[in-house]
């Protein structure tokens, strides 16, 4: 067979268009780099345009006291001591200049009495820390870094989805892909590449993620030979919508907490006296999501299964000033005043800690040319990430990749890619449609987020998580098989039985990596495994691809200089 | 189950129709979960463009019984279920398949406009008082709903020499940043066009960020052309010294 398809050139491609991939693209072309960024949606509606309550940055605009070495502090502690120190370094000492940038660029935040940015508390943060434009920063800085990348002349493909690295011997040299809109095949040859692809929430069943999130990027670079690091780490967030059923899982900003909002049971006890009387709503979100979900299964739960939190003690304007979508989703898509009654919330699948294992500095991954950032990338958050680092991760850590491809991109000759890797990609994606009759990707979808909510949830399992990878193989036994109907003119069926492939690979790599780690650390909570286990402590689970098998184990977590143990020690 | 019967456009660039679906109803309903169920269940081909679901990324505009609508926010309980509804892409745009429509040329007016330049030298201090005004244009989420309705676009297909209401909000934003130091004034009489649109509000009605496109946006942008630009004494005291301005 002879595949068409329309060949693009670039020394820096650029997979996935949210704050990341955007931020690394403005960096790659500052440098001179030829730069093409890919997306599945249009440009601007990436997942962080859902990001409600800030970017964490230590600029002490509110507390003075405020500094990187208590952010990194409170990074290091939230992650369980998992992260990767120098990560957690970088990230807190770069980020207020990063958010500064983005006020140059025209971005408007929130402000202080005395002209600056305004900062809030967020949970687990020492000091009110977040820059914010009320529950809407991610819109604003999705529109600002979209703006500014337009201006600068970046080649967007949106509406195309990548289903293959495409390599040269060791290195990769390009990307396979196909436009959403007429389904014609498209080939990226760039020298190097970067992941900013989000993470896999699409994998469960109630999550505040959009259909993007299907772990392609990690699931690409896997299939490249990159190491992915920590897939046990799944962030649930402990506040989702919960009722009516259309909405579950739609996300309710940390935000309400960070202002004040207070969380009660159906007994109008307020819970978190129980499980973190120190920091109370503010504690982390691990800690947060498993109490509200204890609270529910013993019976303590409000009338559709979740907790109450409550901000109408705040006076109505502030609300509305502060809260303004959050007043809005509520009054529309549940029929409830946020000013006057509390909201009904519960856990909610949100953010992948783990992901492609990169060099802290560089965002390089394993295979050479391969560079990954933002919620795609491991080893900043360890095994919980506290709010509001997620912005500041993709600013940081986009700018280093972009800055690091491009660079590697300078020093690279031609790469060149051969037909047979494309021809292969091509029969790959064609597949479903030679299948006359098979299964609908979507009823497989419902049976993966089925399998991964309640057999690799909040509280897992031995008994639990192998069952999980029994029936992922049955999964993937059945996904050989689907078939889809229509053309390949903007067909969703035919998208989600591609996506559906690197949703089963990373689903696969979170339940190996969650049934390895015997303790509970984070994000992953093992029933039979309850406490903290130091020689777990210490290491890293990663996983590679060995053949057409997933191999795992362990690496020893980089021990930290003296200087940064020190100010772990300082209590504050 | 009580049951929704939809009619939903079905077809492509050539052509197509309606077609019906039986949808069954759950309590708090959006249009956009039963689109969803005929993906899932009737019709696994429907195209329909959507991400957040929260009416906060603007990608699911459709014509729900003929309003035009985000369908993340549409609740079925607000519509007349004894008779079907129907959903068609927005008129505006070309169609490419379904409900998804090829909005490429909003993409293409926004790079005529003149990124943020703030004034040189200044200092980075901004105050609430200031800022609120501008604050209100950024929350678009760039829906596209109200270039679909207003007519210079969806009547007179003025796509040449028209910007249409989502870009006079972004100028809007960008003249009234509190550090602006760039006047956009002639881009928006020459190539936006402002002067076509006659204040008929249909934008503002539609904005789901309600967003008070043409009392705040609009109208003082026109007026920032008129005095820059139909300003009689203006003109006149520029005729006789001959000077050099940014109209001239």
């Amino acid at each position: 067979m002879s595949t068409d398809y329309e060949t693009h050139d670039h020394d820096v491609l650029i997979i996935g268009a949210g704050g990341a991939g955007l931020r690394a693209a403005i960096s790659a072309l500052a440098l001179g780099a030829k730069v093409g960024v890919v997306c599945k949606s249009l440009l601007g509606k990436a997942h962080t345009v859902m990001a409600e309550g800030g970017i964490a940055a230590a600029m002490a605009n509110v507390d003075t006291a405020d500094d990187w070495r208590t952010h990194f502090r409170d990074t290091m502690r939230g992650g369980k001591m998992l992260n990767h120190w120098r990560m957690a370094q970088l990230h807190a000492q770069e980020a207020p200049e990063r958010v500064r940038e983005l006020e140059q660029w025209g971005a408007l935040f929130d402000r202080t009495p005395d002209g600056q940015i305004l900062q809030r508390a967020f949970g687990g943060h020492t000091f009110r820390r977040l820059c914010h434009v009320g529950d809407r920063t991610g819109l604003e800085m999705i529109r600002t870094l979209q703006d500014r990348g337009v201006q600068l002349g970046i080649d967007v493909f949106m509406e195309c989805t990548v289903t293959r690295l495409l390599k040269d011997g060791n290195r990769v040299a390009g990307a396979f892909g196909y436009w959403r809109e007429q389904g014609r095949f498209v080939v990226f040859r760039a020298k190097s590449i970067v992941i900013a692809t989000g993470g896999i929430g699409k994998a469960w069943k109630i999550t505040s993620n959009s259909w993007e999130y299907t772990g392609d990027g990690m699931a690409l670079a896997y299939g490249a030979g990159a190491e992915l690091m920590d897939m046990e780490f799944v962030q649930f967030h402990p506040t989702g919508m919960v009722w009516p059923p259309g909405v579950q899982g739609i996300l309710v900003t940390e935000a309400v907490r960070g202002e004040g909002g207070i969380l009660r049971n159906k007994l109008g006890q307020r819970f978190m006296e129980k499980y973190d009387p120190k920091k109370m709503e503010l504690s982390t979100r691990d800690v947060v999501a498993r109490a509200i979900y204890t609270e529910v299964r013993e019976g303590r739960g409000t009338e559709h299964g979740g907790a109450y939190l409550d901000i109408s003690q705040k006076p109505a304007d502030y609300v509305k000033k502060k809260l303004p979508s959050m007043y809005h989703q509520f009054k529309e898509l549940a029929d409830v005043d946020i000013t006057k009654g509390p909201m009904e919330v519960g856990p909610t699948c949100h953010y992948m800690m783990g992901g492609i294992r990169v060099e802290a500095e560089s965002a390089k991954s394993s295979v050479p040319g391969l560079f990954a950032a933002g919620e795609a990338a491991a080893g900043l958050h360890g095994a919980n990430r506290l709010g509001g680092n997620s912005l500041s991760d993709l600013l940081v850590f986009g700018h280093r990749a972009g800055v690091a491809a491009a660079e590697d991109a300078k020093r690279t000759p031609a790469v060149s890619v051969d037909s047979t890797q494309i021809e292969q990609a091509a029969r790959e994606a064609l597949a479903p449609f030679e299948r006359k009759v098979g299964e609908s990707p979507y009823a497989i979808h419902r049976d993966l987020q089925e399998t991964m909510q309640n057999l690799v949830g909040i509280f897992r399992d031995r008994e639990d998580l192998i069952r999980a990878l029994e029936e992922l193989e049955k999964l993937k036994e059945r996904a050989e098989h689907l078939s889809v109907e229509g053309s390949r003119l903007f067909n969703p069926g035919w998208h989600l039985a591609l996506d559906l492939k690197s949703m089963l690979t990373v689903s696969e790599a979170v339940t190996r990596s969650a049934l390895a780690r015997q303790e509970s650390r984070g994000a992953h909570s093992r029933i039979d495994y309850p406490g903290l286990d130091s020689t777990w402590g210490a290491k890293n689970n990663v996983t590679v691809r060995d053949g057409s098998a997933m191999a795992l184990h362990q690496s020893p977590v980089p021990p930290l200089p003296d200087d940064l143990k020190q100010i772990l020690a300082e209590e504050k | 189950m009580a049951e929704a019967i939809f009619e939903v456009f079905r077809g492509n660039r050539e052509g197509g129709q309606p077609v019906t679906y039986r949808v069954p109803i759950a309590p708090g309903m959006v249009v956009l979960d039963a689109l969803h169920h005929i993906q899932g269940h009737l019709a696994p081909d429907l195209a329909v463009r959507w991400n957040c679901k929260a009416g906060k990324c603007g990608s699911c505009s459709a014509e729900v019984n003929g309003r035009p609508r985000l369908t993340c926010k549409t609740r079925m309980d607000a519509l007349p279920l004894d008779q079907p509804i129907t959903v068609r892409p927005m008129k505006s745009f070309p169609v490419i398949k379904d409900l998804v429509t090829d909005v490429s040329w909003n993409y293409r007016v926004n790079q005529k406009i003149p990124p943020f330049s703030p004034r040189p030298g200044v200092e980075w201090k901004m105050y609430q008082r200031d800022v609120d005004r501008v604050q209100e244009f950024r929350k678009c989420i760039e829906c596209f709903l109200c270039q679909n309705v207003c007519h210079v676009l969806r009547e007179h297909e003025k796509m040449e020499e028209f910007g249409g209401p989502r870009y006079f909000v972004r100028v809007a934003a960008l003249e009234m940043h509190p550090l602006n130091g760039k006047s956009r004034v002639r881009v928006l009489k020459d190539e936006l066009g402002i002067g076509l649109c006659n204040i008929t509000k249909c934008c503002t009605e539609v904005c789901p960020e309600e967003i008070r496109i043409t009392d705040n946006a609009i109208i003082p942008l026109k007026e920032r052309v008129v005095d820059e630009f139909y300003d009689p004494v203006l003109m006149l005291v520029r005729k006789i010294r001959g000077a050099k301005t940014e109209a001239g």
